[in-house]
């Protein structure tokens, strides 16, 4: 039934065939991509040739192509995305159950602290909580260095969880005070059972639905960062979209504009289908959810 | 209700405290104050060291210097910029009035045509204008106004100047290099592009929670009745529909001034607009912690006035809430 509204979706069925030619290019990259990621495609003279035969999207400053970089950064992007999305989704979904479920000072504390992030600008929590990331030594470990991809993920993951428990945390309230969890709890089940196998279980359409949307948050903010110079230096050359729009910004007054059209639209198909889907995973998966259409 | 302002402005005063208290705590460790000081002063002395360190309260104990920075902050005593020891309070000044300048306009324009489009979709849903409008309010949001600001760029700015000889929208600044004195429309001009940018994202959401409000409302009770009194159905949108539908909406639109300042701080920084985006850009990236306080300080407290404004309109518009 679910999957029957899901398909009715149009644009997100459209989103999914684009999101999967997408991944499937990203996968084969070696394959896919015409030159390496760090490649010239001639000998110099090569910056910014406009797209011709043998650069398809044209090349950058120092004649690397364009369209054999995008696959590559979109690789990492995609890496960054769904890393960060996982596990997010996984501590935001366990915290907002048990906050839910308990209610009382756990829970109070945290909608105070989720309301405290919710609240600030986005792009100054991001700056301010990367820098305390990076300048506290016990977490080095955990984080690695400040422009590793590795510390981009940790980064969003710790933003990212927080929305998640927030909605988990909505649907176990009105979930917990109904009949099947009742009678769960009649008959002496455990606080971690019912949580573990009613409530968790039944909260799985709101669960996909951000796990979506965390996706996109965390491509989108890989990008912001990057724009901004505070992005992954993913070294050797290697890339990200982040990196090729931050790139952008600079061919815009120069009017070079393979550089700045090619990656922004890339970003912009990325999101937009990727928020399809979760726009109809929630509209397949919330069958209360009548949009008056 | 006036009790309920007393007690909330004075619940205000705590919450201000705690929240510059983890902004300063934040600060400390994430982007070293003293360290930053001497990577941009290499040749300082040792008392002026310590006299920076005392007069922004960074002693090694976090808690006794905050109270010191406090007690500094409220007593007017600002320490100068690290970066050429420029004054605060006029840098913070002029940032906030050209923000509010910029964002006042896309609030208003992006408001004004996010509400049209809310009421238009909701007037007939399903109709081919209201999938029309949804999608583009969909699309508008999934977009992230730095790659909208890019592309505007590059199409009004940059290529129009080759196509049509002038540039369409400049790109950068408040007015020309150069130009002296208030001109109006000098200033329109170059506040055209990022106010759309900004204004894009507030019509997208607004257009969104205009449509599902009124649509909630065109379905209640009161309308079936209104309707069944043989109330025309352009005064029952206007004198029912709209004003009750304008209820969340208004409280949601005093909630969000975090995401505008946010949106504000991105298009800033792309246009070179003096205001304080770029102010926090370049403080936060040369780490200088006088400049950096007080510009959290105001953050904050717009941010705390404007979820008072945001209660305090709730109540005032719907009489069925009674604040306690």
């Amino acid at each position: 039934m679910a999957f029957r509204r899901f398909v009715s979706h149009k644009a997100a069925v459209v989103s999914c065939i684009i999101i999967g030619i997408l991944a499937l290019f990203v996968i084969l990259a070696p394959f896919t991509a015409r030159y390496g990621v760090n490649q010239s495609v001639q000998a110099p003279p090569n910056s910014f040739l406009s797209p011709r035969s043998n650069a398809w999207l044209g090349t950058d400053d120092i004649g690397r192509d364009l369209y054999s970089r995008l696959i590559y950064g979109v690789r990492v992007s995609l890496l960054i995305g769904l890393a960060s999305a996982l596990i997010s989704v996984t501590l935001g979904a366990l915290v907002g159950a048990v906050a839910g479920f308990r209610g009382g000072k756990f829970d109070d504390i945290l909608m105070r602290v989720t309301d405290l992030f919710l609240a600030f600008p986005f792009l100054v929590t991001l700056l301010v909580v990367r820098n305390v990331l990076g300048g506290l030594p016990w977490l080095k470990p955990l984080t690695g260095e400040m422009n590793s991809v590795r510390f981009i993920i940790v980064l969003f993951s710790i933003f990212g969880w927080m929305g998640v428990a927030r909605i988990v945390r909505g649907q176990v309230l009105s979930l917990k005070e109904r009949e099947f969890v009742e009678a769960a709890r009649a008959v002496g089940a455990s606080r971690r059972y019912i949580i573990a196998r009613h409530l968790l279980p039944n909260s799985v359409g709101p669960i996909m639905v951000a796990l979506t949307f965390s996706v996109v948050g965390a491509i989108i903010g890989e990008s912001t960062l990057a724009f901004f110079g505070y992005g992954p230096q993913a070294g050797d050359g290697a890339t990200s979209l982040g990196i090729l729009v931050g790139a952008a910004k600079g061919a815009v007054q120069t009017g070079f504009w393979w550089l700045a059209v090619f990656p922004c639209f890339m970003l912009i198909i990325i999101a937009l289908s990727i928020n399809f889907i979760g726009d109809a995973l929630r509209d397949a998966t919330d069958p209360r959810l009548d949009r008056g259409v | 209700m006036l009790r309920y302002i007393l007690r909330r402005l004075a619940w205000s005063v705590p919450t201000l405290l705690l929240v510059t208290f983890l902004v300063y705590l934040a600060l400390r460790i994430g982007t070293d104050p003293v360290e930053s000081y001497k990577r941009v002063n290499p040749r300082a002395s040792r008392a002026k060291i310590q006299q920076y360190i005392d007069i922004n309260g960074l002693d090694p104990n976090f808690v006794q210097g905050y109270f010191k920075w406090l007690k500094n902050f409220i007593t007017g005593e600002w320490a100068p910029s690290i970066k050429g020891r420029r004054e605060v309070w006029p840098a913070l000044k002029d940032a906030m009035a050209n923000t509010l300048r910029l964002g006042t306009a896309a609030t208003v324009v992006g408001i004004f045509f996010g509400l049209i489009a809310g009421v238009l979709a909701a007037l007939r849903p399903g109709g081919r204008r209201d999938v029309f409008i949804n999608t583009s309010a969909f699309v508008g949001i999934s977009i992230p106004p730095f790659i909208s600001a890019i592309l505007l760029q590059l199409l009004f700015a940059v290529y129009w100047q080759r196509w049509f000889g002038e540039s369409l929208f400049p790109t950068s600044g408040v007015y020309p290099a150069g130009h002296s004195g208030f001109d109006l429309f000098l200033m329109l001009k170059f506040m055209a592009l990022p106010t759309i940018i900004v204004a894009i994202q507030i019509i997208a959401t607004y257009s969104r929670y205009m449509r599902s409000s009124l649509l909630d409302v065109m379905n209640s009770d009161y309308m079936r009745t209104a309707r069944s009194k043989g109330i025309s159905e352009r005064r029952i949108l206007i004198k029912h529909g709209m004003r009750n539908a304008l209820i969340p909406v208004v409280t949601i639109a005093a909630l969000d001034v975090g995401s505008i300042v946010g949106g504000l701080i991105i298009t800033e920084n792309i246009f070179a607009y003096p205001g304080m985006g770029l102010y926090f850009l370049k403080s936060f990236g040369d780490g200088d912690f006088p400049l950096l306080m007080p510009w959290m300080v105001v953050i904050v407290a717009s941010i705390l006035l404007f979820n008072l404004i945001a209660d305090i309109s709730y109540a005032w518009l719907d009489p069925r809430i009674r604040l306690e």
